[in-house]
């Protein structure tokens, strides 16, 4: 079964059981943005310390993972609890998580860098942690570019394939996280082995 | 909930700005001195720097090797730090700042010297005059700030162990506690290592110290006595010292052992030596009281060779490949 057309809400069935859960994408939606919210909070309090932008490239970096591992996350889920609504919220989690990735790329592009051309050029070709960012970046553009349900419909099946590189993203993101990180830090790691394992969880499904 | 601070946000120096308390002083003072018939303009009393600090019970003598840049606000070196024993998170040397005991403190020497021994603090800072140098501190993260250090030169307090001939480097050992908050994952081989040669140690900017802005040093900045050697990047200045040690090889130094192709032995400021994962060729000189918006829009600063230390560090390194040695 096709799960891309899942999020098209077709059937009265289906119907009826979307409008018994009417606040769940609201609600999400307003989640989804705390992170923003408390990071611009904290920047206008002088709560981010004498180096914001490093607190705001970090932050926003982190929660751009985060919000691509949860997005990896709903398909298995729907499936571990046969229950539809994991899937219906995955073009808004994945439009999050880019929306986060372009925060980030921003604050690198004209607050770190402000826009210095030759700088950012040499950091894409000489620092293999931001190639592999900004592989992720590039990656996440024409999925997010293709998340709405005209283009699931026209693209048909190429749409699938398509987006199946969100799990090269995903890659990338959490390369560019290990190798970024100074001194034996957990953190980068524990993305990474969430990452598997959401890989190899889908890999068993397509080989059996 | 804190409150925005607009004054902050628009770039406004704290230092600028009067206390209310004083204003409505000097404005009384100067209704008085309408009323007394007297005029001119009252100078603006000059605000002590190193607020919440325990002042140093020493005389403080100015010292020509010192930048004339404007210092990095108190506040900020001492909440912005990296000293991982007590945690990676750069507010989490203040924040921990209490597990460090520092009291009682000893330091022991030994390696090849001819007096060894095992001093108190007190032995150990008690000959020497405090001075106050001004240093730009470059981190290897490319950051920077410029601080004021109070202590003593490295070169007058190895003297006096009488270190030997075969005495080619001198290495140093930070306190290794267990309790510390950030001590019991292995980030870094603990204890944390670092280590000079000997002509490094003996050069005139090597600073040992126990103060900073006419402070003691607050422990999240390596109290009781630490290490000052401005023209490395920062972690060679090790923090919390127990150990110095005399020695004829080149001692291990801690983020050599962590990651020798990033991090070499002597970690001179090079902005033509890239780290393998970053540039090192500017920096984002950390001022302080720009904690709102203006420090989102402030540009990088190039960084220096030696961190502009070059005329009296680079003839240590007079016929040495520093991209081979970095």
């Amino acid at each position: 079964m096709d799960t891309a057309l899942q999020d098209s809400v077709t059937t009265p069935a289906k119907k009826k059981a979307w409008a018994k859960r009417w606040w769940l994408k609201p609600l999400v939606f307003l989640v989804a943005l705390i992170p923003l919210v408390s990071l611009v909070y904290s920047l206008l309090t002088g709560q981010l310390g004498p180096n914001p932008i490093e607190v705001l490239t970090d932050e926003t970096g982190e929660w751009a993972l985060r919000f691509i591992v949860l997005g990896l996350l709903l398909t298995p889920l729907r499936i571990w609890l046969k229950k539809p609504w994991p899937v219906q919220l995955r073009r808004m989690i994945g439009l999050f998580a880019f929306f986060y990735v372009v925060v980030h790329f921003s604050i690198y592009l004209f607050l770190d860098q402000q826009l210095d051309l030759a700088a950012i050029i040499a950091d894409v070709i000489e620092r293999p942690y931001i190639t592999a960012g900004t592989v992720a970046f590039l990656i996440l553009i024409p999925l997010a570019i293709t998340s709405n349900r005209r283009m699931v419909k026209r693209l048909g099946k190429k749409w699938q394939s398509l987006h199946r590189w969100v799990y090269i993203a995903a890659c990338a993101a959490v390369v560019h996280y290990v190798w970024l990180a100074k001194g034996d830090r957990i953190e980068p790691f524990v993305y990474l082995a969430i990452v598997m394992f959401l890989l190899v969880v889908r890999l068993k499904r397509v080989i059996a | 909930m804190a409150k925005i601070d607009w004054t902050k946000l628009a770039g406004i120096r704290s230092s600028e700005i009067t206390d209310p308390a004083l204003f409505a002083r000097r404005r009384q003072i100067m209704q008085a001195s309408v009323a007394l018939g007297l005029s001119g303009t009252i100078a603006a009393p000059v605000l002590a720097k190193g607020e919440n600090g325990t002042p140093l019970n020493a005389k403080i003598t100015k010292s020509e090797l010192s930048t004339d840049e404007e210092p990095t606000s108190f506040e900020t070196a001492t909440t912005y730090n990296n000293f991982y024993e007590l945690g990676t998170d750069k507010g989490d040397p203040a924040r921990y700042a209490k597990s460090l005991k520092t009291e009682p403190w000893s330091i022991v020497v030994d390696g090849e010297c001819d007096a060894p021994g095992k001093f108190t603090l007190e032995d150990i800072l008690k000959p020497h005059a405090v001075e106050e140098r001004i240093y730009r501190l470059r981190c290897v993260e490319a950051w920077s700030m410029v601080i004021p250090w109070n202590g003593f030169e490295l070169g007058a307090l190895l003297k006096r162990f009488k270190p030997n001939s075969k005495a080619k480097y001198v290495a140093f050992e930070t306190l290794n506690d267990p309790e510390l908050p950030g001590m019991s994952r292995p980030v870094l081989d603990w204890p944390y290592v670092e280590g000079l040669r000997i002509d490094e140690a003996m050069n005139p900017l090597a600073f040992m110290a126990m103060g900073i802005y006419g402070n003691e040093l607050p422990n999240q900045n390596g109290a009781p006595l630490r290490l000052v050697v401005p023209w490395k990047y920062g972690y060679k200045s090790i923090k919390s010292i127990v150990r110095i040690s005399f020695t004829e090889k080149q001692p291990p130094t801690s983020w050599n052992k962590s990651a020798p192709n990033e991090y070499g032995f002597y970690s001179n400021v090079n902005p033509d030596v890239s780290h393998p994962r970053w540039s090192q060729a500017k920096e984002r000189r950390l001022s302080g009281d720009t904690s709102g918006l203006a420090a989102l829009f402030t540009s990088k600063i190039e960084t220096k060779f030696l961190n502009g230390y070059a005329e009296l560090a680079g003839p240590l390194y007079a016929d040495m490949d520093l991209k081979k040695y970095y």
